[in-house]
């Protein structure tokens, strides 16, 4: 009899999880339809591969490929980001061209854009995209700011979905200034009284609120049936889209959105006491947030971008002290719930190397910048599986010779005895096409183990 | 005493660093003494980050600390501080990127060190480079880019800068995000900096030069 999903290990969660994208299904359940025998071979054959370079107990095939793009695949079919973010249709379709132009092994789907009415209907601020801030052909940008106050520590900690309902999100939309005034849900108790805690939702600005979110919601809706057939469909032609969620490191979580950086800097100094809390506050909503996000998908990989942990960022000892441990706990908790925490280095890691590589073996998957991946491999290559790291310069402004030429050191460093991945280091939005083309096509020849 | 202050700022210690210039203010010294203590304090906070021994939080507190210093001792000043500067630069975020906290450290650190900074902002149009450099005659030119798009944004504005006869004048220095080596060639910059304080070195090279 097979075991209940609660009663297994860790170990055997992560291989119940291939083992379910290895027999796939459609949207209604039944087993899905490819479109050719080919795509079926080619579908089961890379999530294999790809499973063998993380699992790190078998050298796979070959160097399996992927391809990281932000909006190279909208901007290479030669439409405004703009565009990719309103039109959810021609995202869609100039999406599936690029998967079909490139062939990479994996993807992780259309959503970059994201649906740009949603954001218009919500007066996003945390962001300016193309036509709010932002020129149509190129991608939104976060605004940094301290949507959070120095003071705000105690409050969060208290009741963190009281605070990011009342006070995180009224300040990065503007449709939801309603939040303002709800109290409480953990109000709600018995029947002297109920009724108190819902007379603000007959105020206007409660109900101008909801109203907003009744239609964000069915936007989103709108764009997430385009997305989800579109993997769909890329999946009935072999491509698989395996990333399941995204969540984050506590100290980012903090520093990126909430105090932004120059506030989390200061908190360091001023009140590192309740910054360490607070980090230890949030960090099992950030495990939840991932094992819910891979539970809704069913796919193992929940990305992490880590921005505030790289070198210069922070000395050692702060690293040491404030980033480390909880995003540690935070890759504990979801490799103990099944989950593949799929975390990208961004910019230059190589003074952390020794503290990070510090993880279960065959657990993790790491997408690297602009580290040296030599010494990667050296190190977090021991425990875990390497993405990357072409860099986007030379995708953008380098020759096909080139990008061969460090593809080539890549498989022959980083790719040795397998737990590698072929990729881009950053997330790209302007590169040459045919040096994209390169680097997929000289790792599946070259990349072939013997 | 003039050279605690100068360590107790380069050592990070806020509290003891303010209570010393309100100590001083009350003594009636003059403001321009202490907030040139101060000055020097940050320099060697910004030689501390060269040397590694320094991280770019330390950069931003004591920037933060600076900046409470200069308000409380703005008011006591009599006359405009007649600092005397090693030349002038100009700094903005290139067309199209509005990321700005990368630049803004730049921006301090030259500032600091006794360059006369001319912050142009973010997503700047070529032309105000253009103009700016007209205006002041800056001979040292700060590109700060976060994304690939800032890669012909960096090219444009070298282009028009040599476009309106002004290459021969400046030096021009990129950084920022996915900045390197083969962008600075692209661009057809002098020079590509990885951090706020090889700027700084960077620019004192090219106007000692």
């Amino acid at each position: 009899m097979e075991k209940r999903w609660e009663e297994m290990t860790a170990d055997e969660k992560q291989e119940a999880q291939f083992q379910k994208l290895l027999r796939p299904k459609d949207h209604e359940g039944n087993d899905l339809k490819f479109q050719s025998p080919e795509a079926e071979a080619n579908y089961k054959a890379n999530i294999t591969r790809i499973k063998d370079a993380i699992q790190l107990k078998k050298t796979p095939d070959r160097v399996p490929v992927t391809l990281l793009p932000s909006m190279f695949p909208f901007i290479n079919a030669g439409m405004t980001v703009q565009e990719a973010m309103y039109d959810y249709d021609r995202c869609a379709l100039a999406f599936k061209k690029f998967i079909l132009e490139f062939k990479p092994d994996m993807h992780i789907g259309a959503a970059a854009p994201g649906p740009g009415k949603f954001y218009e209907i919500l007066d996003y601020k945390l962001y300016s995209w193309p036509g709010h801030g932002v020129a149509p052909e190129h991608s939104y940008q976060c605004n940094e700011g301290e949507y959070m106050k120095a003071e705000e520590y105690d409050l969060l900690m208290t009741d963190p979905s009281f605070y990011f309902r009342n006070f995180y999100l009224p300040r990065v939309f503007g449709a939801l200034q309603g939040f303002q005034m709800l109290p409480p849900l953990t109000g709600i108790l018995e029947m002297y009284g109920v009724a108190f805690n819902f007379i603000p939702y007959a105020l206007p600005p409660v109900q101008a609120t909801y109203k907003a979110l009744f239609e964000a919601g069915a936007e989103a809706l709108k764009w997430a049936m385009v997305m989800g057939g579109s993997n769909g469909e890329l999946a009935t032609l072999g491509f698989p889209n395996i990333l399941g969620g995204f969540t984050k490191a506590p100290f980012d979580t903090i520093g990126d959105t909430l105090r932004g950086t120059k506030g989390i800097i200061m908190d360091m100094y001023r009140q590192p006491d309740k910054l360490l809390q607070a980090l230890e506050a949030i960090m099992p909503i950030m495990i939840g947030m991932g094992l819910g996000a891979a539970q809704q998908t069913g796919n193992p990989l929940i990305f992490i971008p880590l921005h505030k942990g790289a070198d210069s960022f922070l000395s050692d000892e702060q690293f040491k002290k404030f980033y480390w441990p909880t995003l540690k706990q935070v890759m504990l908790g979801l490799i103990e719930g099944g989950c593949i925490p799929f975390l990208a280095l961004e910019g230059h890691w190589g003074s952390r190397l020794n503290v990070i590589q510090d993880i279960p073996k065959g657990k993790t998957v790491w997408m690297v910048d602009q580290t040296d991946m030599a010494k990667a491999k050296e190190t977090l290559g021991k425990n875990a599986c390497l993405i990357g790291n072409v860099p986007s310069s030379m995708l953008n402004l380098g020759t096909p010779d080139e990008v061969k030429a460090c593809c080539k050191k890549l498989i022959d460093t980083a790719g040795k005895g397998g737990g590698f991945i072929m990729g881009n280091g950053a997330f790209f939005d302007e590169a040459k096409p045919e040096n994209v083309k390169t680097m997929v096509d000289f790792a599946k020849d070259y990349g072939v183990y013997k | 005493m003039a050279k605690d202050l100068v360590n107790t700022l380069a050592d990070l210690k806020e509290k003891e660093a303010l209570g010393m210039v309100q100590d001083r203010l009350s003594a009636g010294e003059d403001p321009l003494r202490i907030l040139d203590d101060a000055r020097r304090g940050v320099e060697i906070v910004g030689k501390r980050f060269s040397d590694e021994e320094y991280f770019i939080p330390d950069l931003v507190y004591s920037g933060e600390i600076l900046k409470q210093i200069t308000d409380m001792v703005k008011p006591k000043l009599t006359k405009a501080a007649e600092v005397k500067r090693l030349g002038k630069v100009v700094v903005g975020t290139v067309a199209g990127d509005i990321h700005d906290i990368g630049k803004d450290i730049v921006v301090f650190m030259l500032d600091v060190t006794g360059f006369e900074v001319f912050d142009l902002g973010i997503d700047v149009p070529v032309q105000k480079f253009v103009d700016k450099i007209k205006e002041t005659g800056s001979g040292v030119v700060g590109l700060s880019g976060f994304l690939t798009l800032a890669f012909q944004s960096m090219k444009d504005t070298v282009g028009a800068i040599e476009k309106a006869g002004l290459r021969n004048q400046v030096k021009i220095m990129i950084g920022g995000g996915q900045m390197d080596e083969q962008v600075r060639s692209f661009a057809g910059a002098d020079a590509y900096g990885k951090d706020a304080m090889d700027a700084v070195k960077l620019a004192k090279g090219w106007i000692r030069g």
